[in-house]
């Protein structure tokens, strides 16, 4: 087993509220206020009620070359965490022991000066993040590279765009090389093609046998690239374990909390609709499995659509239009059957097979249509479908553009071989491989 | 936790901990992040005219402008003395030590409330923030007293062997900025009142200093008060060393820097005792 990175033993942090308040104060009010604390005294319980924990009793070990992710709600403190770790911020008890150097990234460019050139920043920043002149003297080249900003280096950075300005600030910061990184939601800044590589990067830290805390609501990177998470939440760790695990159950109660998985009308002349048809309940359901899970990409699903056919053989149609996140039809699909119904109480299931929508929370509209052409009534649904991306994919961090993401089946065959014949008995004459 | 027995060979690089004594100086840490140092002073110096016309030059013309008043005001209108000296030379060997410390001191009261994206965000030893400041107008202090010799050859002043003592009496402005440096920019960080509080009190400070007149002038019998003023010392002992006026009685000045290394580590106490709520509070 590995050697100890990181012992914290009941870290806790308790803030007055007091103390943010006191915020760009004057000694006027400090005065004032102090003739109030007087009458306050009266009052015993009157200085518990303006503390609060940020953190409380938090204790965990973290060994050497692990990558771990902290995840939880804004306000959890989960920041808090990494401040007292990275030493911004003093616990007001409890202890931690660090054994190695360690480096933090709680911002992109901490302490870059405006009027100085690219250059100069390289230098200011390396040296306020905790390198050492002869450590970025070497690394120089290659954080310039990395940067891809070369062309503008001795150009002040307050004339950079922003987004060669986070490409320089992170191009330092991705070559500190401290045994121990704590990273702070720091990839939240620039092009989705820089947050990969960026991310890339700090999975090869971890590679290299350094440890990593990272803190991330982007559950794609944290899946991806943590081994073992924690979930924070109220200034305590109320989940520790591997990765996928944490963050499912994370991503369940995320959808629990506030969202309805089904409306359901209990009159039949509450619900919308016509005369003629009122709906009486819509639901999503997992095809399989327990309903409490969340829905995942692969997971195949139903959406369910009861309904009061009051005039007996109609002839109706269900109809369903998916919205993606982003407001993009994704698909419309309806009922087939051509068939009079009776009048009663009629459920119709549409099923959506898994490997297929893309992630997000997606919406959709019912449309009852008569006849095959007439829309009787359309109705908005409120139940979201929460679809969530749990893959673990190497190298790739981030939603995939697209309105859906089939899986679909790919085949690459070898179809002559190479005139350079030192590579050709790494291959099969023929390969066929399903792409994930 | 029983896991960490096989770490007790290891001793821990960091212990994370509440801060409990007052005394826990850690200058130790300040010494490892001296390359730090190096850059903070830096930046300072390379920002401080960075977009301004006439750059650097601001570095000299601001003593230049501070000595033709002076020259106008105290020497032609009020007849000031100046202990036997050209009083150009006599006013801008003092206003040397002076706009360093006076630059120093407001640059030191605001360093670490302008440094507050730096105390948010990372690790550092907070006294470099102060340290820095008062620091990097040394600088300055060079290219005026560049300044001061040609006017010293414009007026034909010598100076004496005495000027081999000017880095001590540098040395003794330089603390005396930092030790009230080290008090304000922490009280600075809760009390925003400090800042508008500064210039008012380095304008004062000017007056009870012989800047503008020489420490003849001072009733003998205030004298010995008078100096409990660090920089009149400082000022003193630059117009000595450099223009060979009257020496500053030796056993003032002992006074006077055990004074100021004393205020220096009541400072770095304070300093210190504040840091802790830096980053919650700023």
């Amino acid at each position: 087993m590995s050697n100890i990175a990181i012992h914290a033993d009941q870290l806790s942090k308790r803030y007055t509220v007091a103390t943010a308040k006191y915020r760009h104060d004057t000694l006027a009010d400090q005065l004032a206020d102090s003739v109030k604390s007087v009458f306050r005294r009266l009052r015993p319980n009157a200085t518990e009620n303006r503390t609060f924990w940020a953190l409380k009793d938090v204790s965990f070990e973290v060994r050497e070359g692990e990558l771990v992710g902290i995840i939880g709600h804004n306000g959890a403190g989960k920041s808090t965490l990494l401040k007292v770790l990275s030493r911004i911020t003093q616990p007001s008890s409890g202890r931690a022991q660090i054994y190695g150097r360690v480096g933090s990234l709680l911002e992109v460019g901490t302490g870059f000066h405006p009027e100085l050139s690219g250059r100069e920043n390289i230098y200011l920043n390396g040296a306020v993040i905790g390198m050492k002149k002869e450590e970025i003297r070497r690394q120089f080249d290659a954080i310039v590279d990395f940067s891809e900003v070369g062309r503008f280096l001795d150009m002040p950075v307050k004339r950079y765009s922003s987004g060669m300005y986070v490409r320089l600030a992170f191009a330092v910061a991705a070559h500190l090389e401290p045994e121990i990184l704590l990273v702070d939601e720091v990839l939240a800044v620039g092009d989705i093609a820089f947050q990969k590589k960026c991310l890339g990067k700090i999975g090869s830290v971890a590679d290299g046998g350094r440890t990593v805390i990272f803190i991330s609501h982007n559950m794609t990177a944290i899946n991806s690239l943590c081994n073992r998470v924690l979930w924070v939440d109220n200034g305590q760790i109320i989940d520790d374990g591997p990765a996928t695990q944490v963050v499912s159950r994370y991503l369940a109660k995320a959808t629990d909390d506030g969202e309805l998985s089904e409306e359901t009308w209990d009159r039949a002349d509450e619900g919308p609709g016509t005369d003629t048809v009122r709906l009486k309940r819509v639901r999503v359901q997992r095809l399989d499995g327990d309903q409490s899970e969340p829905l995942t990409m692969e997971t195949p699903f139903k959406i369910e659509i009861e309904y009061w056919n009051l005039v007996a053989d109609a002839r109706l149609h269900i109809t369903i239009h998916l919205y993606t996140p982003e407001g993009i039809v994704a698909f419309t699909t309806g009922c087939q059957n051509s068939q009079p119904l009776p009048a009663g109480l009629l459920r119709s299931t549409g099923y959506i097979p898994g490997d297929l929508l893309n992630s997000g929370i997606h919406r959709f509209v019912v449309l009852v249509v008569k006849d095959s052409s007439s829309v009787l009534f359309t109705h908005e649904s409120q139940v979201p479908i929460n679809i969530l991306d749990v893959r673990q994919r190497e190298g790739s961090y981030g939603k995939e553009p697209g309105v859906v993401q089939p899986r679909l089946v790919w085949t690459t065959e070898l179809l002559d071989f190479s005139p350079d014949s030192s590579c050709q008995s790494e291959y099969s004459p023929y390969l066929s491989m399903q792409a994930a | 936790m029983e896991c960490t027995a096989g770490m007790t060979a290891q001793k821990p690089s960091v212990v994370i901990q509440p801060q409990t004594g007052l005394f826990q100086l850690d200058l130790l840490s300040v010494w490892q992040y001296r390359e730090l140092l190096y850059f903070l002073i830096w930046r300072d110096v390379m920002t401080r005219y960075k977009q301004t016309a006439i750059g650097a030059a601001w570095v000299v013309v601001q003593p230049l402008i501070n000595m033709l008043i002076f020259t106008f005001v105290f020497s032609r209108l009020a007849k000031v003395p100046s202990d036997g000296v050209p009083y150009p030379v006599f006013a801008f060997a003092a206003l040397l030590p002076w706009s360093y410390f006076s630059q120093a001191l407001s640059k030191a009261s605001g360093s670490v409330v302008t440094s507050a994206n730096l105390v948010t965000k990372i690790y550092f030893p907070r006294l470099l923030i102060p340290l820095a400041a008062t620091l990097a107008p040394i600088v300055d202090m060079f290219f005026s007293f560049l300044v001061l010799l040609l006017l010293m050859l414009w007026f034909n002043v010598v100076p004496s062997w005495g000027l081999i003592t000017l880095p001590f009496f540098i040395l003794l402005a330089v603390l005396t900025a930092l030790s009230v440096g080290l008090f304000t920019s922490a009280l600075n960080v809760r009390y925003r009142d400090v800042g508008s509080i500064m210039p008012f009190i380095a304008q004062v400070w000017m007056y009870v200093s012989p800047v503008a007149y020489p420490v003849s002038m001072v009733p003998e019998q205030w004298r010995m008060i008078y100096s409990l003023n660090p920089m009149v010392g400082v000022i003193e002992g630059f117009r000595w060393a450099l223009l060979g006026t009257t020496p500053p009685d030796p056993a003032l000045m002992a006074v006077s820097a055990l004074a100021l290394l004393f205020f220096c580590l009541a400072g770095t106490v304070y300093f210190k005792a504040m840091e802790q709520s830096f980053a919650d509070v700023i």
